[in-house]
């Protein structure tokens, strides 16, 4: 009787983010959109002539799965941060926090969110990625899988961020001085079997290489030269998984930043 | 409990109330209504049970030795005790700063207690949070919905956390906005509705999963009289239907009318806790507003009496322990003049509070 009761309060939480997503379409799903489409002319069609090859690949192929990879990643943790830090601020999270739905369910519910905003940006740069070049989807389980289980890392991720703002300011810092670099560094714009041995090893630290590597491998398929073995990108990303589930749990419980 | 220290706390509440204004009184019947109140039985620290809380029924709220530290060091409750029967319409009054938010943010979860037990009917929140939770409603101090949402969608989604089906959810929706007016205002985005309809789309909200506990936590601040009175008869009606209802204002007189129970903190202890009448009672003063047939020009002069004018026909009357109403009569006939009509005035908590104000600010000039 209390799972029926919960699972209605997740799917309150989901139904209402769904609804915000849409709301505010121009600031959730246009801009990451204007923005790939840029990097798709600028990168892939003026530059990406005369880089030629990756891996085997056009440059605008390479770069393809790395950019919807990209936005998957920066709109389902930015959907999280800030529309949980948002209920913080505006104290509508008490809305919830006084009702007998679980800490998990509140969890889950955030970051079903950030995954319908991640997915909905990543398919929609898909979309725009297909005027640009040609893309056969050479394992369907592995770039679908890749790319879920990676929205929900940066859910997560997202979800911990917004737990511990005090401020906008404490929302941006993460995404530009953490996010943007490791997703920069992560191998979207180039293998990282062309760095020296030593930053190889040190982006190998990078989890978004993993993430990237694998997602790039399930559209790309075989041809690809692996940066990245296939089953340690799922271990990590699993690993991610578990790993920011278990903190942001700990958080509700705790009450960091949220209960006094 | 020291004198001063009382004096302290009704002049700090006194002050937040938007009472009357000076009222005359001798410092005899301050200082003995004060110690009225001081020896009074309510007035002991250690809260007691009334006659009337005999019979043992559910407890709405039960709250034993409740601590609660921040992490600034501030020691915010000192080991509250608190019962509040099923059905109560129970006032929890206090200054600013007394600790009567931190005691309704950590019966609904909103902060963590550091020592002490809690039990919203019989649900101990350390036991079984979700289950007081399921039982409390309330509406806080501050506006705390989302205002980019709809107004009909602040109290659906709120139904949703509750886990009642969306078809529910709706008729529940639709009942509370009709009771409390917000009906036609549905569609509208909340932050577009007034500062009284904001309050009151909070109740709806409060309400929409039928709690048996509402807590509302100075619900009418800012709302204007007429809006304020439809608030109250609508808790009033809540309450009547079964509805235990905990209430702090700063509006004394909502508490006097309202509330047959009362408990009053400060410095994160219960002073007083008692059914209301026994609280007035103790007071052992009363005002009375006599209409009078004639006109007069001058406040008259009734020996023993505190007298003072209202307007050309109208005089307020103070009677103490020792007075009645036939003396009255009698001295204003004497006087020739007639009483048309009279009657009580209510506000009596506030009215000892603002005495208690005039009491200490005399007090502190003639030391000075």
């Amino acid at each position: 009787m209390r799972l029926r009761s919960d699972l209605i309060g997740l799917q309150t939480i989901v139904y209402r983010e769904y609804k915000r997503i849409m709301r505010i379409w121009m600031q959730t799903l246009l801009p990451p959109s204007i923005t790939m489409a840029l990097y798709f002319v600028i990168f892939g069609n003026l530059i990406g002539k005369r880089i030629g090859q990756m891996n085997g690949y056009d440059y605008m192929q390479f770069i393809a799965p790395g950019l919807i990879m990209m936005s998957v990643i920066t709109n389902s943790y930015g959907n999280v941060v800030s529309s949980f830090f948002g209920a913080k601020f505006g104290k509508h999270i008490e809305e919830m926090l006084v009702s007998p739905l679980p800490n998990s369910f509140i969890i889950i519910g955030h970051v079903a969110g950030g995954l319908m905003r991640g997915l909905l940006v990543g398919f929609v740069v898909t979309i725009i990625a297909l005027f640009f070049t040609k893309l056969d989807v050479q394992h369907v389980w592995v770039t679908l899988t890749t790319v879920f289980l990676t929205s929900i890392v940066f859910s997560l991720a997202g979800f911990i961020n917004a737990v511990y703002a005090r401020n906008f300011d404490d929302i941006a810092i993460i995404p530009t001085f953490v996010l943007a670099p490791l997703t920069y560094l992560g191998g979207v714009f180039y293998s990282i079997n062309l760095l020296p041995e030593f930053w190889q090893a040190v982006s190998k630290a990078n989890p978004i290489v993993y993430m990237v590597s694998a997602f790039r491998y399930g559209i790309l398929g075989e041809g690809l030269k692996q940066d990245i073995p296939i089953s340690w990108a799922y271990v990590i990303i699993i690993g991610f998984i578990v790993l920011l589930f278990t903190l942001s749990l700990y958080l509700m419980k705790t009450g960091r930043g949220i209960r006094e | 409990m020291a004198s001063d220290d009382l004096t302290k706390i009704l002049i700090s509440m006194a002050q937040q109330s938007d009472g009357p204004g000076m009222i005359l009184m001798t410092h005899s019947v301050v200082v003995s209504s004060a110690h009225a109140l001081l020896e009074s039985p309510f007035s002991i620290v250690k809260p007691r049970i009334g006659p009337g809380k005999a019979n043992n029924p559910m407890k709405a709220l039960s709250i034993s030795g409740l601590q609660k530290t921040y992490a600034n060091g501030v020691q915010a409750l000192m080991g509250i005790d608190l019962e509040v029967e099923e059905g109560d319409f129970f006032a929890l009054l206090g200054p600013n700063g007394a600790g009567k938010t931190t005691v309704i943010g950590i019966v609904t979860s909103l902060v963590n207690k550091t020592a002490g037990q809690v039990k919203v009917f019989e649900y101990d929140i350390d036991e079984d949070l979700d289950g007081a939770k399921a039982c409390i409603g309330v509406v806080p101090q501050e506006i705390n919905f989302n205002q980019f949402e709809k107004v009909s969608n602040v109290v659906l989604n709120q139904a949703g956390y509750y886990g009642i089906p969306r078809t529910l959810a709706r008729e529940r929706t639709e009942k509370y906005l009709r009771q409390l007016q917000l009906w036609d205002k549905r569609q509208e985005l909340s932050r577009n509705l007034s500062g009284g309809m904001k309050r009151r789309l909070m109740i709806a909200r409060a309400l929409v999963h039928e709690p048996r506990l509402l807590i509302l936590d100075e619900p009418t601040a800012g709302v204007d009289i007429e809006i304020r009175r439809s608030m109250w008869d609508f808790i009033k009606r809540i309450n009547a239907q079964g509805t235990t209802i905990i209430l702090t204002t700063h509006y004394l007189e909502e508490a006097e009318s309202l509330c047959r129970n009362v408990a009053i903190i400060d410095e994160g202890k219960i002073v007083v806790n008692d059914q209301m009448n026994r609280v007035l009672r103790e007071l052992q003063f009363e005002t009375f507003i006599f209409n009078l047939c004639e006109e007069i020009k001058q406040v008259p002069v009734l020996d023993g009496f505190v007298v003072r004018q209202l307007d050309e026909q109208s005089i307020e009357i103070e009677i103490g322990p020792e007075q009645n109403l036939n003396q009255i009569f009698e001295k204003l006939s004497a006087l020739g003049l007639t009483a048309c009509s009279m009657r009580n005035k209510t506000n009596r908590l506030e009215e000892l509070f603002m005495k208690l104000v005039d009491s200490k600010n005399n007090h502190d000039g003639a030391e000075q």
